[in-house]
């Protein structure tokens, strides 16, 4: 899974997609987990720093992370598998 | 060293339904290649860019496009008799063909224009959407022209509601039953005439992407927008410039396949399948064409050099997430300015 290449982040937490010109808000853990899909880490990785960092539970992590991870793809955020990188 | 020149520019209507008038003009105040004297071309003495002084150096008042061209000329003839104009930008549809019509007698007196062909302008027309879809392969709603609000009562056999109801020149608006239909018929044919357009509504996303053709198949530039904030009027308040790869590929395709001439606006519409339809062609520059000079492409200033004869290098970028939000502002105005523009027919 990547984020597309062309897609920004603010520090405030801002997700820019200059494609569709559509803005999107994220809170601090949203912000962190972007991130690290954006720099390659797997779930696995991602799912270990959210849980050393924060008071949360395995179970909850992972419905809330896929549930961040449809809104990624909902909003075109993310490639799709069969297409180019450009 | 900058060229002088000066340029007609009609549109001064900055209002809530803006004309492109007063874009256009700002794009012309900051190019780097002119230096402009600006007259301003009003119908009404109303219009807020008469009053602009520090945009337009001289307004006059000329007739409506329905008064005819022999007047429109006899006007035109008198204005540049005084002010030695270089170049008209006619900024309204229905104005544009009287403009167009004029074009070689304009030329023969030294004005030059930098418009569609009537060809080009006719076949783009809202009445001839389908066939010009279908013609240069651009997906469009399905559309057809009435001119009896009789005929609403069969359009179910034609198209599922919510549908379109548009004028001929401006309005649009969305009828979800056929009493509804009816109304807007009324409304918009007694403002604009008859026909009235009646198009398949299309649920998705406003883009817009404007630009400028040399009328040799050449893109000279394409600034992709996505419209963030609608007035009642379905105006852009607010829009943002995007990277869309398909808007631009969609631009250069009818820019190439018709060879447009001049300014242009296309109206799209991305479904939920993210496919785009052309809801409209607008054979001008828009309201919003200030962006274009925003995001790094003088859209103004290259129409203009097109105009004269120049050689325009096609823009190759422009600058994306930059936005432009509209605004409203009271001028103070002194009485005398009102009267002069009234009276006289100048300021």
């Amino acid at each position: 899974m990547k984020i597309r290449k062309n897609v920004a982040i603010s520090e405030s937490g801002y997700i820019f997609n200059p494609t569709t010109g559509e803005s999107f808000s994220v809170n601090p853990i949203g912000i962190e987990i972007f991130y690290m899909i954006k720099e390659g880490k797997s779930y696995e990785e991602i799912s270990k720093t959210i849980l050393a960092n924060f008071r949360t539970d395995e179970d909850t992590f992972e419905k809330d992370y896929h549930d961040f991870v449809g809104l990624l793809n909902h909003y075109l955020l993310i490639e799709k598998e069969n297409e180019k990188e450009n | 060293m900058k060229r002088k020149i000066n340029v007609a520019v009609t549109g001064l209507n900055a209002i809530d339904s803006p004309g492109p008038g007063i874009a256009v003009i700002r794009g012309l105040r900051e190019a780097k290649s002119l230096d402009v004297r600006i007259i301003g071309l009003a119908y009404e003495s109303l219009e807020p860019g008469i009053y602009m002084h520090d945009l337009i150096d001289k307004t006059y008042q000329i007739p409506y496009p329905s008064a005819g061209t022999d007047s429109l000329m006899s006007r035109l003839q008198y204005i540049h008799e005084v002010e030695k104009l270089d170049v008209i930008i006619p900024n309204f549809d229905a104005e544009l063909l009287p403009f167009i019509k004029l074009e070689k007698k304009l030329m023969e007196m030294g004005i030059r224009t930098f418009l569609p062909t009537e060809k080009q302008f006719d076949e783009r027309h809202k009445v001839n959407l389908p066939e010009f879809g279908k013609k240069y392969s651009i997906k469009v709603p399905f559309s057809k022209a009435i001119y009896s609000a009789s005929e609403i009562h069969g359009l179910n056999h034609e198209f599922t509601y919510p549908l379109v109801v548009k004028g001929k020149y401006y309005d649009a608006e969305i009828a979800h039953t056929p009493e509804q239909a009816m109304a807007y018929f009324t409304k918009i044919s007694s403002k604009w005439g008859l026909p009235i357009i009646i198009q398949q509504y299309v649920k998705g996303t406003e883009y817009n992407s404007t630009g400028l053709g040399d009328g040799n198949g050449n893109t000279i530039a394409a600034v992709p927008m996505r419209k963030q904030y609608i007035t009642d009027k379905g105006k852009a308040w607010g829009g943002i410039s995007v990277d869309d790869e398909e808007i631009i590929n969609l631009t250069n395709h009818f820019v190439s396949t018709t060879k447009w001439r001049g300014g242009f606006e296309l109206e799209l519409m991305k479904n939920s399948g993210n496919d785009f339809y052309l809801m409209e062609v607008n054979p001008r520059m828009p309201a919003w064409i200030y962006l274009s000079v925003g995001v790094g492409q003088n859209i103004p200033e290259a129409l203009v050099r097109l105009a004269l004869g120049e050689e325009v290098k096609p823009y190759e970028s422009f600058a994306v997430g930059k936005m432009f939000v509209r605004y409203s502002y009271d001028m103070i105005v002194d009485v005398e300015e009102f009267h002069k523009i009234s009276t006289f027919g100048e300021l």
